[in-house]
Protein backbone atom coordinates (compact mmCIF):
# COMPACT_ATOMS: atom_id res chain seq x y z
CA UNK A 1 0.00 0.00 0.00
CA UNK A 2 1.69 3.54 -1.00
CA UNK A 3 -0.40 5.33 1.74
CA UNK A 4 1.35 3.48 4.24
CA UNK A 5 4.79 2.95 5.83
CA UNK A 6 6.43 1.82 8.30
CA UNK A 7 9.69 2.19 10.45
CA UNK A 8 11.31 -0.99 12.61
CA UNK A 9 11.95 -0.44 16.08
CA UNK A 10 15.47 -2.22 17.26
CA UNK A 11 17.15 0.47 19.03
CA UNK A 12 16.24 3.75 20.70
CA UNK A 13 16.97 6.10 17.76
CA UNK A 14 14.52 4.08 15.72
CA UNK A 15 11.60 5.56 18.43
CA UNK A 16 13.05 9.02 16.60
CA UNK A 17 12.61 7.84 13.29
CA UNK A 18 9.01 6.74 13.49
CA UNK A 19 8.11 10.25 15.07
CA UNK A 20 9.44 11.90 12.16
CA UNK A 21 7.74 9.56 9.94
CA UNK A 22 4.83 10.54 11.83
CA UNK A 23 5.16 14.02 11.65
CA UNK A 24 5.69 14.48 8.22
CA UNK A 25 2.51 12.48 7.71
CA UNK A 26 0.96 14.33 10.02
CA UNK A 27 1.94 17.75 8.69
CA UNK A 28 0.92 16.71 5.12
CA UNK A 29 -2.61 15.87 6.08
CA UNK A 30 -3.51 19.14 7.73
CA UNK A 31 -3.05 18.89 11.64
CA UNK A 32 -2.31 21.85 13.61
CA UNK A 33 0.86 21.79 15.62
CA UNK A 34 -0.64 20.57 18.94
CA UNK A 35 -2.05 17.72 17.38
CA UNK A 36 1.07 17.11 15.31
CA UNK A 37 2.72 17.13 19.05
CA UNK A 38 0.20 14.41 20.47
CA UNK A 39 0.71 12.39 17.73
CA UNK A 40 4.05 12.24 17.85
CA UNK A 41 3.54 11.49 21.53
CA UNK A 42 1.37 8.55 21.02
CA UNK A 43 4.38 7.02 18.70
CA UNK A 44 6.89 7.96 21.04
CA UNK A 45 5.28 5.52 23.91
CA UNK A 46 4.10 2.83 21.32
CA UNK A 47 8.05 2.72 20.23
CA UNK A 48 9.19 2.63 23.45
CA UNK A 49 6.87 0.07 25.07
CA UNK A 50 8.65 -2.40 21.85
CA UNK A 51 11.85 -0.94 22.26
CA UNK A 52 11.60 -1.71 26.03
CA UNK A 53 9.40 -4.82 26.37
CA UNK A 54 8.84 -6.40 22.63
CA UNK A 55 12.51 -6.55 21.82
CA UNK A 56 11.50 -5.67 18.29
CA UNK A 57 8.55 -4.78 16.27
CA UNK A 58 7.42 -1.48 14.16
CA UNK A 59 5.46 1.43 13.92
CA UNK A 60 3.46 2.04 11.07
CA UNK A 61 1.67 5.37 9.69
CA UNK A 62 -1.48 4.96 7.64
CA UNK A 63 -3.07 8.12 5.44
CA UNK A 64 -6.85 7.39 5.95
CA UNK A 65 -10.13 9.02 4.13
CA UNK A 66 -13.73 7.53 5.50
CA UNK A 67 -16.77 9.30 4.43
CA UNK A 68 -14.95 12.42 4.05
CA UNK A 69 -13.05 12.36 6.84
CA UNK A 70 -8.99 12.62 7.13
CA UNK A 71 -7.55 10.85 9.72
CA UNK A 72 -4.00 9.30 10.34
CA UNK A 73 -3.55 5.71 11.32
CA UNK A 74 -1.15 4.61 13.91
CA UNK A 75 -0.23 0.66 13.90
CA UNK A 76 2.39 -1.10 16.27
CA UNK A 77 3.09 -4.12 16.07
CA UNK A 78 5.47 -6.68 17.76
CA UNK A 79 6.12 -9.84 18.15
CA UNK A 80 7.03 -9.62 21.68
CA UNK A 81 5.84 -11.78 24.89
CA UNK A 82 2.55 -10.41 24.67
CA UNK A 83 0.59 -8.89 27.14
CA UNK A 84 -1.61 -11.29 29.48
CA UNK A 85 -4.05 -8.97 31.24
CA UNK A 86 -4.86 -6.59 28.88
CA UNK A 87 -7.81 -4.88 31.20
CA UNK A 88 -4.80 -4.61 33.71
CA UNK A 89 -2.29 -2.59 31.37
CA UNK A 90 -5.53 0.02 29.93
CA UNK A 91 -5.84 0.97 33.84
CA UNK A 92 -4.35 4.39 34.86
CA UNK A 93 -1.73 3.97 37.31
CA UNK A 94 -0.45 0.09 36.23
CA UNK A 95 2.24 1.72 34.32
CA UNK A 96 3.81 3.54 37.09
CA UNK A 97 3.92 0.21 38.87
CA UNK A 98 6.40 -1.05 36.08
CA UNK A 99 6.18 -4.19 33.59
CA UNK A 100 4.25 -4.07 30.28
CA UNK A 101 2.56 -1.49 28.57
CA UNK A 102 3.46 1.75 30.20
CA UNK A 103 1.16 4.86 29.34
CA UNK A 104 -1.31 3.05 27.26
CA UNK A 105 -4.54 4.84 28.85
CA UNK A 106 -2.83 7.75 27.87
CA UNK A 107 -2.23 6.96 23.94
CA UNK A 108 -6.16 6.27 23.81
CA UNK A 109 -6.89 9.59 25.44
CA UNK A 110 -4.11 11.49 22.82
CA UNK A 111 -6.05 9.62 19.88
CA UNK A 112 -9.82 9.28 18.77
CA UNK A 113 -9.67 5.95 18.06
CA UNK A 114 -8.01 3.30 20.13
CA UNK A 115 -7.86 -0.77 19.81
CA UNK A 116 -5.37 -3.17 20.95
CA UNK A 117 -5.24 -6.86 20.88
CA UNK A 118 -2.58 -9.37 22.14
CA UNK A 119 -2.01 -12.59 22.73
CA UNK A 120 0.99 -14.06 25.46
CA UNK A 121 3.49 -15.16 23.93
CA UNK A 122 2.36 -13.74 19.90
CA UNK A 123 2.96 -10.20 20.46
CA UNK A 124 0.92 -7.12 20.27
CA UNK A 125 -1.20 -5.23 17.78
CA UNK A 126 -2.44 -1.84 18.27
CA UNK A 127 -4.19 0.88 15.77
CA UNK A 128 -4.96 3.97 16.97
CA UNK A 129 -6.49 6.65 14.70
CA UNK A 130 -6.81 10.65 14.96
CA UNK A 131 -9.00 12.72 12.79
CA UNK A 132 -8.64 15.46 11.19
CA UNK A 133 -11.35 18.40 12.62
CA UNK B 1 -18.76 30.51 19.77
CA UNK B 2 -17.38 27.20 21.19
CA UNK B 3 -15.23 27.28 24.81
CA UNK B 4 -12.11 27.07 22.42
CA UNK B 5 -12.63 29.97 20.86
CA UNK B 6 -13.96 32.11 24.09
CA UNK B 7 -10.68 30.71 25.97
CA UNK B 8 -8.65 32.39 22.76
CA UNK B 9 -10.40 35.75 23.00
CA UNK B 10 -10.41 35.75 26.46
CA UNK B 11 -6.87 34.86 26.44
CA UNK B 12 -5.76 37.34 23.94
CA UNK B 13 -7.37 40.28 25.59
CA UNK B 14 -5.87 39.64 29.07
CA UNK B 15 -2.46 39.42 27.08
CA UNK B 16 -3.35 42.87 25.39
CA UNK B 17 -3.98 44.13 28.54
CA UNK B 18 -0.76 42.64 30.44
CA UNK B 19 1.57 43.89 27.62
CA UNK B 20 -0.10 47.32 27.94
CA UNK B 21 -0.13 47.85 31.64
CA UNK B 22 1.73 45.07 32.94
CA UNK B 23 -0.87 45.77 36.17
CA UNK B 24 -1.64 43.08 38.59
CA UNK B 25 -5.48 43.13 37.68
CA UNK B 26 -4.16 41.33 34.26
CA UNK B 27 -2.41 38.81 35.89
CA UNK B 28 -5.10 37.73 38.47
CA UNK B 29 -7.78 37.77 34.96
CA UNK B 30 -5.13 35.21 33.85
CA UNK B 31 -4.87 33.22 37.00
CA UNK B 32 -8.94 33.06 36.78
CA UNK B 33 -8.97 31.99 33.20
CA UNK B 34 -6.50 28.69 34.33
CA UNK B 35 -9.38 27.67 36.60
CA UNK B 36 -11.81 27.77 34.27
CA UNK B 37 -9.50 26.25 31.74
CA UNK B 38 -8.78 23.37 34.43
CA UNK B 39 -12.31 22.87 35.05
CA UNK B 40 -13.12 22.73 30.96
CA UNK B 41 -10.42 20.28 31.38
CA UNK B 42 -8.18 21.82 28.63
CA UNK B 43 -5.12 20.24 28.23
CA UNK B 44 -1.76 22.80 29.15
CA UNK B 45 -0.89 22.36 25.31
CA UNK B 46 -3.83 23.96 24.27
CA UNK B 47 -2.71 26.72 26.42
CA UNK B 48 0.81 27.17 24.93
CA UNK B 49 0.10 26.82 21.41
CA UNK B 50 -3.09 29.89 22.03
CA UNK B 51 -0.43 31.80 23.58
CA UNK B 52 2.08 31.15 20.38
CA UNK B 53 -0.61 31.92 17.94
CA UNK B 54 -1.85 35.46 19.71
CA UNK B 55 1.47 36.33 20.02
CA UNK B 56 2.23 35.44 16.21
CA UNK B 57 -0.65 37.96 15.18
CA UNK B 58 0.15 40.39 17.22
CA UNK B 59 3.64 40.52 16.73
CA UNK B 60 4.08 39.72 12.82
CA UNK B 61 7.92 40.87 12.52
CA UNK B 62 9.58 40.58 16.48
CA UNK B 63 7.91 37.43 16.93
CA UNK B 64 10.21 36.00 14.09
CA UNK B 65 10.16 32.17 12.92
CA UNK B 66 12.92 31.40 15.80
CA UNK B 67 10.97 32.43 18.23
CA UNK B 68 8.29 30.77 17.01
CA UNK B 69 10.23 27.81 16.56
CA UNK B 70 11.42 27.59 20.10
CA UNK B 71 7.43 26.91 20.76
CA UNK B 72 7.49 23.83 19.42
CA UNK B 73 9.97 22.55 22.32
CA UNK B 74 7.62 24.20 24.60
CA UNK B 75 4.44 22.45 23.33
CA UNK B 76 6.25 19.36 23.16
CA UNK B 77 7.36 19.08 26.52
CA UNK B 78 3.45 20.35 27.73
CA UNK B 79 1.99 17.43 25.94
CA UNK B 80 3.99 15.02 27.95
CA UNK B 81 2.51 17.63 31.20
CA UNK B 82 -0.91 17.08 29.51
CA UNK B 83 -0.26 13.34 29.42
CA UNK B 84 -0.22 13.41 32.94
CA UNK B 85 -2.28 15.69 33.67
CA UNK B 86 -5.15 13.58 32.04
CA UNK B 87 -4.04 10.40 33.87
CA UNK B 88 -3.86 12.27 36.86
CA UNK B 89 -7.58 13.82 36.49
CA UNK B 90 -8.65 10.26 35.85
CA UNK B 91 -7.23 8.29 38.83
CA UNK B 92 -8.78 11.37 40.97
CA UNK B 93 -11.93 10.05 39.83
CA UNK B 94 -11.07 6.41 40.34
CA UNK B 95 -10.12 7.30 43.91
CA UNK B 96 -13.72 9.35 44.44
CA UNK B 97 -14.83 5.75 43.57
CA UNK B 98 -13.04 3.90 45.56
CA UNK B 99 -13.91 6.02 48.90
CA UNK B 100 -18.28 5.65 47.77
CA UNK B 101 -17.56 2.23 47.57
CA UNK B 102 -15.65 2.02 50.91
CA UNK B 103 -17.95 4.04 52.84
CA UNK B 104 -20.88 1.09 51.58
CA UNK B 105 -18.86 -1.25 53.01
CA UNK B 106 -18.05 0.49 55.93
CA UNK B 107 -22.00 0.36 56.38
CA UNK B 108 -22.48 -3.22 55.72
CA UNK B 109 -19.78 -3.73 58.27
CA UNK B 110 -21.68 -2.03 60.92
CA UNK B 111 -25.12 -3.73 60.26
CA UNK B 112 -22.93 -6.85 60.28
CA UNK B 113 -21.13 -6.57 63.08
CA UNK B 114 -23.77 -4.25 64.90
CA UNK B 115 -24.09 -5.39 68.66
CA UNK B 116 -26.45 -3.91 71.07
CA UNK B 117 -25.12 -3.29 74.68
CA UNK B 118 -27.21 -4.46 77.07
CA UNK B 119 -29.56 -3.15 79.70
CA UNK B 120 -28.75 -5.34 82.95
CA UNK B 121 -30.40 -4.77 86.85
CA UNK B 122 -27.32 -3.80 88.90
CA UNK B 123 -25.00 -3.70 85.86
CA UNK B 124 -23.31 -0.45 84.22
CA UNK B 125 -21.74 -1.18 80.04
CA UNK B 126 -19.97 1.07 78.13
CA UNK B 127 -18.34 0.51 74.68
CA UNK B 128 -16.72 2.32 71.92
CA UNK B 129 -14.80 0.91 68.69
CA UNK B 130 -13.97 3.32 66.23
CA UNK B 131 -12.01 2.01 63.05
CA UNK B 132 -8.32 4.28 62.04
CA UNK B 133 -9.74 3.92 58.26
CA UNK B 134 -12.81 2.91 56.89
CA UNK B 135 -13.52 -0.46 58.10
CA UNK B 136 -13.17 -1.58 61.62
CA UNK B 137 -10.52 -4.32 62.32
CA UNK B 138 -11.91 -4.48 65.89
CA UNK B 139 -14.94 -6.08 66.92
CA UNK B 140 -16.93 -6.51 70.16
CA UNK B 141 -19.93 -8.25 70.41
CA UNK B 142 -21.99 -8.90 73.57
CA UNK B 143 -24.65 -11.92 74.64
CA UNK B 144 -27.31 -12.26 77.27
CA UNK B 145 -28.41 -15.73 77.76
CA UNK B 146 -30.84 -16.81 80.10
CA UNK B 147 -29.34 -18.01 83.09
CA UNK B 148 -28.99 -14.18 84.16
CA UNK B 149 -25.04 -13.53 82.18
CA UNK B 150 -23.32 -11.60 80.17
CA UNK B 151 -20.88 -12.29 77.33
CA UNK B 152 -18.46 -10.44 75.87
CA UNK B 153 -16.29 -10.99 73.00
CA UNK B 154 -13.85 -8.46 72.24
CA UNK B 155 -11.13 -9.61 68.98
CA UNK B 156 -8.62 -7.52 67.31
CA UNK B 157 -7.44 -8.86 63.59
CA UNK B 158 -3.37 -7.80 63.55
CA UNK B 159 -3.80 -5.19 60.88
CA UNK B 160 -6.32 -2.59 60.01
CA UNK B 161 -8.15 -2.28 56.79
CA UNK B 162 -10.41 -3.90 54.71
CA UNK B 163 -8.63 -7.29 54.83
CA UNK B 164 -8.49 -7.24 58.55
CA UNK B 165 -12.12 -6.16 58.55
CA UNK B 166 -13.50 -9.39 55.97
CA UNK B 167 -11.90 -11.40 58.59
CA UNK B 168 -14.01 -9.69 61.24
CA UNK B 169 -16.89 -10.95 59.29
CA UNK B 170 -16.01 -14.40 59.68
CA UNK B 171 -15.00 -14.61 63.15
CA UNK B 172 -18.64 -13.17 63.52
CA UNK B 173 -19.90 -15.97 61.65
CA UNK B 174 -18.23 -18.58 63.10
CA UNK B 175 -19.38 -17.22 66.69
CA UNK B 176 -22.88 -17.01 65.92
CA UNK B 177 -23.12 -20.79 65.07
CA UNK B 178 -21.80 -21.85 67.79
CA UNK B 179 -24.33 -23.90 70.00
CA UNK B 180 -25.50 -22.49 72.72
CA UNK B 181 -24.10 -25.30 75.55
CA UNK B 182 -20.60 -24.24 73.94
CA UNK B 183 -20.04 -20.36 74.97
CA UNK B 184 -17.86 -20.78 78.05
CA UNK B 185 -15.04 -18.75 77.38
CA UNK B 186 -12.66 -21.60 76.66
CA UNK B 187 -14.53 -23.77 74.42
CA UNK B 188 -15.25 -20.37 72.98
CA UNK B 189 -12.02 -20.30 71.65
CA UNK B 190 -11.15 -22.89 71.06
CA UNK B 191 -13.83 -22.78 68.51
CA UNK B 192 -12.68 -20.08 67.10
CA UNK B 193 -9.31 -20.83 66.98
CA UNK B 194 -10.00 -23.89 64.46
CA UNK B 195 -11.92 -21.82 62.43
CA UNK B 196 -9.18 -19.11 62.26
CA UNK B 197 -6.65 -21.70 61.70
CA UNK B 198 -8.50 -23.56 58.70
CA UNK B 199 -9.49 -20.48 56.88
CA UNK B 200 -7.31 -17.49 57.47
CA UNK B 201 -3.85 -17.58 55.94
CA UNK B 202 -0.71 -17.23 57.85
CA UNK B 203 0.38 -13.90 57.98
CA UNK B 204 -2.98 -12.94 59.73
CA UNK B 205 -3.60 -13.31 63.58
CA UNK B 206 -6.44 -12.14 66.01
CA UNK B 207 -6.17 -12.37 69.66
CA UNK B 208 -9.70 -12.30 71.23
CA UNK B 209 -10.76 -12.37 74.77
CA UNK B 210 -14.09 -13.69 76.05
CA UNK B 211 -15.66 -13.31 79.15
CA UNK B 212 -18.89 -14.54 80.70
CA UNK B 213 -20.90 -12.43 83.86
CA UNK B 214 -22.66 -14.49 85.97
CA UNK B 215 -25.17 -11.80 87.81
CA UNK B 216 -26.19 -14.14 90.16
CA UNK B 217 -23.10 -14.63 92.03
CA UNK B 218 -20.88 -11.94 90.51
CA UNK B 219 -18.19 -14.07 89.01
CA UNK B 220 -16.61 -13.12 85.75
CA UNK B 221 -14.98 -16.02 83.87
CA UNK B 222 -12.84 -15.06 80.94
CA UNK B 223 -10.23 -16.39 79.15
CA UNK B 224 -7.86 -14.71 76.31
CA UNK B 225 -6.21 -15.33 73.13
CA UNK B 226 -3.57 -13.25 73.29
CA UNK B 227 -5.41 -10.28 73.69
CA UNK B 228 -3.88 -6.91 75.12
CA UNK B 229 -4.35 -7.44 79.16
CA UNK B 230 -7.82 -5.97 80.65
CA UNK B 231 -7.68 -4.08 83.89
CA UNK B 232 -9.53 -4.13 87.22
CA UNK B 233 -10.52 -1.53 89.00
CA UNK B 234 -11.39 -1.97 92.71
CA UNK B 235 -13.67 -0.01 94.28
CA UNK B 236 -12.95 -0.28 97.74
CA UNK B 237 -9.39 0.29 97.82
CA UNK B 238 -9.54 2.65 94.82
CA UNK B 239 -6.77 1.07 92.64
CA UNK B 240 -6.28 -0.40 89.21
CA UNK B 241 -4.86 -4.30 88.74
CA UNK B 242 -4.29 -6.47 85.32
CA UNK B 243 -6.62 -8.94 84.81
CA UNK B 244 -4.37 -11.85 84.84
CA UNK B 245 -4.57 -14.32 81.50
CA UNK B 246 -2.67 -16.42 79.65
CA UNK B 247 -3.21 -17.94 75.92
CA UNK B 248 -1.87 -18.39 71.99
CA UNK B 249 -3.44 -16.22 69.45
CA UNK B 250 -6.36 -17.39 67.87
CA UNK B 251 -4.87 -19.11 64.44
CA UNK B 252 -1.38 -20.19 65.24
CA UNK B 253 -1.93 -23.99 66.33
CA UNK B 254 -4.93 -26.30 65.56
CA UNK B 255 -5.54 -27.88 69.08
CA UNK B 256 -4.68 -24.86 71.64
CA UNK B 257 -6.18 -25.32 74.97
CA UNK B 258 -7.17 -22.53 76.73
CA UNK B 259 -7.28 -21.69 80.87
CA UNK B 260 -10.49 -20.20 82.35
CA UNK B 261 -9.95 -17.86 84.75
CA UNK B 262 -12.52 -16.08 87.32
CA UNK B 263 -12.09 -13.15 89.20
CA UNK B 264 -15.06 -11.87 91.84
CA UNK B 265 -16.34 -8.25 91.19
CA UNK B 266 -17.53 -6.56 94.43
CA UNK B 267 -20.15 -3.47 94.43
CA UNK B 268 -18.32 -0.65 92.34
CA UNK B 269 -15.59 -2.89 90.78
CA UNK B 270 -14.97 -2.25 87.28
CA UNK B 271 -14.31 -4.81 84.19
CA UNK B 272 -12.12 -2.92 81.39
CA UNK B 273 -11.20 -4.42 78.35
CA UNK B 274 -9.76 -2.70 75.00
CA UNK B 275 -8.13 -3.04 71.72
CA UNK B 276 -3.94 -2.32 71.55
CA UNK B 277 -5.44 0.52 70.09
CA UNK B 278 -5.96 1.93 73.24
CA UNK B 279 -2.80 1.25 74.76
CA UNK B 280 -0.64 2.08 71.99
CA UNK B 281 -2.05 5.51 71.15
CA UNK B 282 1.21 7.35 70.26
CA UNK B 283 1.76 10.95 70.73
CA UNK B 284 4.58 13.16 69.89
CA UNK B 285 6.68 11.99 72.73
CA UNK B 286 5.87 7.87 72.08
CA UNK B 287 3.10 5.56 73.40
CA UNK B 288 1.02 6.71 76.13
CA UNK B 289 1.89 5.54 79.28
CA UNK B 290 -0.66 3.24 81.51
CA UNK B 291 -0.50 5.36 83.77
CA UNK B 292 -1.81 8.42 81.53
CA UNK B 293 -4.61 6.16 80.63
CA UNK B 294 -5.49 4.93 84.34
CA UNK B 295 -5.47 8.78 85.10
CA UNK B 296 -8.03 9.10 82.38
CA UNK B 297 -10.29 6.49 83.48
CA UNK B 298 -10.05 7.79 86.81
CA UNK B 299 -11.00 11.26 86.32
CA UNK B 300 -14.15 10.07 84.63
CA UNK B 301 -14.87 7.29 87.09
CA UNK B 302 -17.74 9.25 88.67
CA UNK B 303 -19.56 8.98 85.20
CA UNK B 304 -22.21 6.21 83.58
CA UNK B 305 -19.79 3.87 81.79
CA UNK B 306 -20.48 5.25 78.39
CA UNK B 307 -19.34 8.35 79.35
CA UNK B 308 -16.48 7.15 80.69
CA UNK B 309 -15.19 5.36 77.11
CA UNK B 310 -16.50 8.19 75.25
CA UNK B 311 -14.30 10.60 76.99
CA UNK B 312 -11.42 8.79 77.31
CA UNK B 313 -11.52 8.50 73.50
CA UNK B 314 -12.04 11.97 73.09
CA UNK B 315 -9.28 13.03 75.14
CA UNK B 316 -6.62 10.11 73.50
CA UNK B 317 -8.14 11.23 70.04
CA UNK B 318 -6.73 14.68 70.58
CA UNK B 319 -3.51 13.73 72.12
CA UNK B 320 -2.78 12.23 68.88
CA UNK B 321 -3.71 14.93 66.70
CA UNK B 322 -6.80 13.15 65.29
CA UNK B 323 -5.41 10.88 63.66
CA UNK B 324 -5.55 7.31 64.96
CA UNK B 325 -3.13 4.89 63.69
CA UNK B 326 -5.20 1.77 64.72
CA UNK B 327 -8.39 0.54 65.75
CA UNK B 328 -9.91 1.53 69.09
CA UNK B 329 -12.18 -0.64 71.19
CA UNK B 330 -12.65 0.59 74.65
CA UNK B 331 -15.65 -1.33 77.20
CA UNK B 332 -15.91 -1.14 80.47
CA UNK B 333 -18.40 -3.24 82.39
CA UNK B 334 -19.18 -2.19 86.34
CA UNK B 335 -21.15 -3.56 88.75
CA UNK B 336 -23.60 -1.09 90.56
CA UNK B 337 -22.98 0.10 93.97
CA UNK B 338 -26.57 -0.63 94.53
CA UNK B 339 -27.65 -4.07 93.31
Amino acid sequence: MDNQSCVKIINEWDIVSARQLGRNVAKELGFGTVDQARITTAISELARNIFLYAGQGQICIEKLYENGKTGLRLLSIDSGPGIKDLRQVMEDGYSTSGGLGAGLPGVKRLMDDFQIDSSPGEGTDIRAIKWLR
Amino acid sequence: MDFRQKLESKYREILTNYLADRSEQALYQGQKLSRNAIERNIPPEEIVSIHRNIMAEMFPEKFNDKMQESFDILLEVMVAYGFAYREHQNLKHIQQELRTEMEIAANVQKTLLGTEVPCKKGMDIGAISVPAKHMNGDYFNFVEDENNSVSIAIADVIGKGLPAALCMSMIKYAMDSLPENRKTPTLVLENLNRVVEQNVDLTMFITMFYGTYHIDDHIFSYASAGHEPGLFYHAETQTFSELPAKGLLLGIEKNTKYRKYEKEVMPGDMIILMSDGVTESRTKEGFIEREELLALIEKNIHLKAQNIVQNVYKELEKLQDFQLRDDFTLIILRRNVLS
